[in-house]
């Protein structure tokens, strides 16, 4: 059975003061079904990737929730895995349609999260680590900063280098209207940005940000779709939630298990893969993805980076977060897998405007849960 | 006509550098500075208190008056950090200023703009005839929570208006407000210090705002930036008001004698009103100043002041009593860290 994303649609990213989760969720969803050509009574299920609405609005049954707003009756699910909650949502909604039980079914990635304190956000995105993590006072930005650390000393990769990837996702957002940042900045513009977590800088780190992004997914030809991209793999990995337990440091294991899986089940090779959505929500987890993934060989991707392989209408190989990222284009989190789909879809059918990238035919998209306890990938083919 | 009578300023002459803060929680200074536009602000003395700034402001004012304490039919203290919950600094300033007991008296409280609420409510009062002059006061000693960012900026002193209809050294010929339910900044009855909600001070609070008064003074005047010699906003830091000048087409040099913020921080109340006495110490007469004040909740009162020939004496009084805000920016003495902390009663 082939699966296809026949409608996606996102809002656009940012600090959304004036807007509601509803009202997102309605703009995402209502987007997606005008671009497949479907009415809402069409929907068999939703699957709705959110990770912090119970913890920061006390809103928990979110798939009721949102069933509601949007006028739907049929089954309705939350699906959490923390950062990774929107590709964890898309991967359950892909099960679903092959087990026969749905044949067309919405996929929205949701996330509120400037209408709460900073301090208030990063405990609630604790959440998505260990005990021992959360009691000993680490954050996020903490942990990934431990693996920055690891992977300069192991292979002599710098600040400079890991700035590069804050450059190279700013450009591409640039080019994206719905991006939260519009603003091209330099390597010394992020070297000079605060400090938050040695060797990472405010400019190293992805923003807070709302936003919400849907796809309609289905098993069946939609006559009145104006596109349709095929969901060639969906795969799932998983490892420790802390980092005290993982056997290496110098990459995600769980990433590198979910694309060895996704490359088979798709029938390809990372060489295969023209444009990719990963999960820079630190610029170092860029530079593991570029690894694990198998982009580059391990300890070679920050200079590559550097050297402007992977940025758009540089020729290379690969171009890697032409949305910008979840640095650029910002992280919702409960959105931000799904909004990787949706850029894929644009990118696949060639209309994602400025920011194309030229003979696009296969993307991969890269979703991460916490410092990497959840990895899920989609191989995404025209 | 309804204008300004008499000013009068005060701010302690305590100052913390930025970078004594920044340096105690392991900030880097320079960034903080930068990012927030300011080098100081002013910190209250130990015995200092809002209400003992505003009687040192309106004092001042009162000194360099014609009118006598007696004269003022109606008392208005606006402040965010009132020393009491109930009981009024209103009464506390009368009875030292000597005003009698045939006034009317009351605290303001709308976050930063409580002092300008004053002037206004003051200008309708006397423009009804109902009071002959009015004392509206802004007087804060503004509190951060140690490690908040607001403690960089929160800040102290007083400014006091004296409002009538005889003898105007700044003419108020038109006034609007721009009020909506915008929770950006707030402390609850018993808490200590006030919360905010961090970047959603600017772009939907401040600005929202200030600009939206703006723009409604602009039309009801029909006038533009380039109409006026001065422009004072509120302060919270060195940034906002120099970009919401920008936003608003005036220049650099028409906002900056208004912005005490760089010396002293954001002394909540006291900020518009003393950006305007900064003003008012060197206009000459015939010169039109727009000022916008904010306060959190949310609100700005936009105001157009006109100076007259009145205002050379106040200002030569103020400079023979070495009490021109320019005076009390630069008396001053610094404070460590630590005596911060005890001057603010948090050791």
């Amino acid at each position: 059975m082939k699966i296809y994303v026949t409608g996606a649609a996102t809002t656009a990213f940012g600090e959304l003061w004036n807007a509601s989760p509803r009202g997102l969720a309605r703009q995402a969803v209502f987007g997606a079904l005008a671009d497949a050509g479907v009415e809402i009574s069409g929907i068999q299920a939703l699957f709705v990737g959110n990770m912090l609405s119970g913890m920061l609005g006390g809103q928990e049954h979110l798939g009721a929730f949102f069933a509601e707003e949007l006028g739907l009756t049929a089954p309705a699910f939350k699906v959490e895995g923390a950062c990774a909650s929107g590709g964890l949502a898309l991967h359950n909604a892909v099960n679903s349609v092959m087990s026969g039980q749905y044949d067309t079914v919405v996929v929205l990635g949701i996330e509120k999260m400037t209408d709460h304190k900073p301090e208030d956000v990063a405990t609630a995105l604790m959440g998505a680590g260990s005990e021992e993590e959360r009691s000993g006072g680490a954050t996020f930005p903490g942990l990934y900063a431990m693996l920055a650390r690891i992977h300069m000393r192991e292979f002599g990769t710098t600040e400079e280098d890991l700035a590069a990837v804050a450059v190279k996702n700013h450009y591409h957002a640039s080019l994206n209207p719905n991006a939260q940042f519009h603003n091209t900045i330099s390597v010394e513009q992020v070297m000079r940005s605060s400090r938050i977590a040695d060797p990472l800088k405010l400019l190293d780190c992805s923003p807070i940000s709302d936003g919400a992004a849907a796809v309609v997914i289905t098993s069946k030809k939609q006559k009145k779709a104006t596109r349709r991209v095929e969901i060639a793999a969906s795969a799932v990995a998983t490892d420790s939630l802390g980092l005290a337990q993982r056997k290496i440091l110098t990459g995600l294991s769980a990433t590198q298990q979910a694309a060895a899986r996704a490359y088979a089940l798709a029938g390809v090779t990372a060489n295969d893969i023209n444009v990719a959505e990963v999960h820079d929500c630190f610029t170092i987890a860029e530079v593991l993805a570029m690894e694990d993934l198998g982009f580059f060989p391990k300890g070679k991707a920050a200079s590559a980076i550097a050297a402007g392989e992977t940025m758009l209408g540089k020729g290379g190989r690969i171009v890697v977060n032409p949305s910008g990222g979840l640095k650029g284009c910002g992280h919702p989190v409960g959105a931000t897998g799904v909004k990787q789909i949706v850029e894929l879809v644009d990118q696949l059918c060639g209309v994602a405007g400025k920011r194309q990238v030229e003979g696009a035919a296969v993307g991969l998209a890269h979703n991460v849960g916490g410092s990497g306890a959840t990895s899920v990938i989609h191989i995404l083919k025209k | 006509m309804i204008g300004i009578v008499s000013y009068g300023t005060y701010i302690p002459r305590n100052r913390i550098r930025i970078a004594d803060i920044a340096m105690a929680w392991q900030k880097d200074a320079e960034e903080v500075s930068r990012s927030l536009g300011l080098t100081d602000k002013s910190v209250p003395g130990f015995d200092e208190d809002a209400a003992t700034i505003a009687i040192e402001a309106a004092s001042s004012c009162l000194a360099v008056s014609k009118q006598k304490p007696s004269d003022i039919d109606v008392l208005f203290v606006g402040s965010e950090s009132h020393p009491y919950a109930v009981n009024p600094t209103s009464t506390i300033v009368g009875e030292l200023l000597g005003v009698g007991t045939a006034y009317l008296a009351a605290d303001m409280e709308f976050a930063c703009k409580a002092g300008t609420a004053a002037i206004q409510a003051i200008a309708g009062l006397v423009a009804a005839g109902h009071a002959r002059y009015g004392l509206a006061v802004g007087s804060d000693t503004a509190q951060g929570k140690p490690h908040d960012f607001l403690e960089y900026t929160a800040a102290a002193g007083g400014a006091a208006f004296l409002l009538g209809s005889e003898g105007v050294a700044a003419r108020l010929t038109a006034d609007t407000s721009y009020s909506s339910d915008t929770p950006d900044f707030w402390r609850r009855d018993g808490m200590r210090y006030p919360s905010h909600a961090g970047r959603f001070t600017g772009e939907p609070a401040y600005y929202q705002h200030v600009l939206g008064a703006a723009n409604r003074l602009f039309e009801m005047t029909k006038t533009t930036a380039a109409d006026y010699d001065y422009c004072v906003f509120h302060m919270p830091n060195g940034k906002f008001p120099r970009e919401a000048a920008k936003r608003l087409g005036f220049s650099p040099a028409q906002l900056a004698p208004s912005l005490v913020v760089d010396y002293i921080g954001n002394a909540y109340s006291a900020t518009a009103m003393l950006g305007l006495s900064a003003i008012l110490d060197q206009a000459i007469p015939g010169q039109k100043i727009f000022m916008v004040s904010y306060g959190s909740g949310a609100g700005s009162d936009a105001f157009v002041w006109e100076t007259t020939v009145e205002l050379a004496q106040l200002q030569t009084a103020r400079k023979n009593a070495k009490v021109l805000v320019s005076d009390q920016m630069h008396q001053k003495r610094y404070v460590d860290y630590i005596k911060f902390l005890k001057m603010t009663h948090k050791l």
